[in-house]
């Protein structure tokens, strides 16, 4: 298993890959794959290198070795490109390793969900970022251990999907807490939530 | 010379387009950006592979598909790939900076720990030396120019112990005790090294900061020792360095053209540990020296300490011969004395038995308070190689009188990797 891990030069290749692949696959076979969103892969007509949209640097940030199912959250970031000439909506989102995967934003250093579209534009991209928009995990069943992989599916409005592997890294950054402690996550305090740096004594040391 | 550079950038373009080609052409506007630097490509990164292309078995085509994302002209914007059959740093140019870095793994890192940490440091070091940031970079502008900047990765028993003991080689242990030693200030050992060197301490200094931003999870700093040498461009190319008591410190040293050079210096199969072969072994001694008694000793008596002069590193027994002619240890002068004194550097360190040789990698460190020598060494088996050297050393050497080893450590540095491998994946096979 070891050996078969992609390296993160590879990594940015193989997810090309997935994105392109799963694009013409759509094309071809109908979205037999998917959950088949309003838009059916088959009425798409252009080509897939025309519909296609490319994760690149993809990773997530770690969390505490030791988080119970169900409270971690963490955060997902990296760059979608959109290499068509058709802008695309990304209509829903899944990770296999959070109950919940949602599309956030950061406003005025508070989190919250992104309520409305979030466009892909044509020829353009989207930039998930600490700090900025990113895609939210929450409801984590397993501590996120640096090194691993994890996999979100996201599907876009003209049906086709996009399977970004991210590498799990540490990272003391991206605490933005919640503007809404509300939310449909209880009372819990996001930005501990967010916090991933283990033991306390873990950053502290030369 | 721009007709090489057009040539090499041509290479460069081909490997990523047939990568692109390979991988589904979906990488196409990434490879746009790579590329998007134009001539830049050339003054980077392919001049820089031209120097490993020196190396014995170097492979161009096992090169990544990736190179700097912009016109990296001029001093600092050279990158010196991480690929090949052996890792970067041990025969590529000396560089002017060099941190050696040692981590005691933490309790808890276990195998498959140990598995995820070689991953993560893998892709960190693809990047930062081919002068990209590594994912989760928050200061990605400080990877930009690289200055050749290397990140060489070795391992202690005690990394091997936990993945396997079975795989540990016999000398993959502190060294056997010399009599002068003065050890134990809190530089020996470790359970994983990294080299990080670099023309710049900018680069050094980023990348030591994200590697340890992922190994802190796995591992703590053990000790830190820096060391540098003249600058690249202030010494004439290919010159061997001075130490800081001013002698030429290197000479004789195996080349990567020598026909004895791999059997000397890269673990091949016959030493049975097959997660090893195109690795190596390194020994790093800390050698304190006493500048302030040093000073005391006049010129003929300092070049009669070591057997060669202060003027260029010829031996004494033809001054004027150069720095590489060879020592003739018989010589007599008028007085029917040997003329490289019977207890010089250069004749307790020479061995008979020319298997018994190291390929030496030395730093000076000045700390402020105390300077020296970091004398990293490597080969393939430092109990045939490095031991017997010192026991003659410390057995007798007119150099003793100011020098002191201070520091031990030894770790087995692992065999090189491609674009899409990971380091140390044979370990963990």
């Amino acid at each position: 298993m070891f050996i078969t891990h992609r390296t993160q030069r590879s990594r940015r290749a193989a997810v090309g890959l997935a994105g392109a692949a799963a694009a013409f696959a759509l094309v071809l076979a109908g979205c037999s794959s998917s959950s088949a969103p309003e838009n059916s892969a088959q009425e798409q007509s252009a080509p897939a290198a025309e519909t296609g949209v490319t994760a690149s640097d993809m990773w997530v940030k770690a969390t505490a070795p030791d988080v119970q199912p169900g409270e971690a959250m963490s955060g997902v970031f990296g760059t979608l490109e959109n290499h068509g000439d058709e802008d695309l909506v990304i209509t829903s989102l899944k990770s296999d390793v959070a109950g919940v995967t949602e599309l956030h934003e950061v406003v005025d250093g508070k989190m919250r969900k992104i309520e409305g579209d979030v466009t892909v534009p044509a020829g353009g991209k989207l930039q998930l970022e600490p700090g900025a928009n990113h895609i939210m995990l929450m409801d984590i069943q397993q501590p996120l251990s640096p090194g691993d992989d994890v996999t979100i599916t996201l599907t876009f409005s003209d049906g086709s999907t996009l399977e970004i592997v991210a590498l799990v890294k540490d990272t003391s950054g991206a605490n933005e807490s919640y503007e809404d402690i509300e939310m449909d996550h209880g009372d819990m305090d996001m930005s501990e939530g967010m916090d991933m740096s283990g033991d306390a004594d873990a950053m502290s040391h030369g | 010379m721009a007709k090489e550079h057009l040539k090499a950038s041509e290479n460069e373009a081909h490997r990523l387009s047939r990568r692109a080609l390979l991988t589904g052409g979906a990488v196409g506007a990434g490879i746009g950006a790579l590329l998007g630097g134009a001539g830049g490509v050339a003054g980077g990164y392919a001049l820089a592979e031209r120097d490993r292309a020196n190396e014995p078995r170097f492979d161009p085509e096992a090169e990544p598909a990736l190179t700097p994302s912009a016109d990296r002209e001029g001093f600092g914007g050279e990158a010196l790939s991480c690929h090949g059959d052996h890792q970067a740093g041990i025969v590529t140019v000396p560089a002017t900076h060099v941190r050696h870095i040692a981590y005691t793994l933490r309790p808890e890192t276990d195998r498959a720990a140990i598995a995820r940490m070689l991953r993560l440091l893998t892709g960190d070091i693809e990047a930062l030396t081919a002068g990209v940031a590594p994912l989760a970079d928050p200061e990605p502008e400080l990877a930009e120019r690289p200055a050749r900047l290397t990140v060489t990765l070795g391992v202690g028993a005690e990394l091997v112990d936990r993945v396997d003991p079975a795989k540990r080689p016999a000398w993959l242990a502190p060294l056997p005790a010399f009599t002068l030693d003065q050890l134990g200030n809190g530089f020996d050992g470790g359970d994983l090294l990294l080299i990080v060197q670099a023309d710049d301490q900018l680069p050094v200094a980023h990348a030591a900061r994200m590697l340890h931003r992922d190994l802190d999870r796995f591992a703590e700093v053990a000790w830190v020792q820096e060391g540098f040498r003249q600058a690249r461009g202030a010494e004439a190319k290919g010159a061997t360095m001075r130490n800081l008591m001013g002698q030429v410190d290197g000479t004789v040293n195996p080349a990567p053209d020598d026909a004895d050079f791999d059997s000397l210096v890269w673990v091949d199969s016959a030493a049975g540990q097959p997660w090893l072969v195109g690795g190596s072994a390194f020994v790093l001694r800390r050698i304190r020296m006493e500048l302030d008694t040093w000073d005391r000793v006049d010129r003929p008596g300092r070049e009669q300490t070591i057997g060669r002069t202060l003027a260029d590193g010829a031996a004494l027994s033809n001054p004027h011969g150069g720095e590489n002619a060879p020592a003739d240890f018989d010589a007599k002068n008028a007085l029917g004395l040997p003329i490289i004194s019977s207890a010089a550097h250069i004749r307790r360190a020479t061995s008979q038995d020319p298997s018994e040789r190291i390929v030496r990698r030395a730093v000076n460190y000045d700390t402020g308070h105390e300077a020296g020598l970091l004398f990293g060494c490597y080969q393939r088996d430092p109990l045939r190689q490095f031991v017997p050297i010192q026991r003659r050393l410390d057995e007798a050497d007119l150099l003793n009188e100011w020098v002191t080893h201070t520091g031990s450590a030894v770790f087995a540095v692992l065999p090189g990797f491609r674009s899409g491998e990971t380091l140390g994946a044979a370990l963990l096979a």
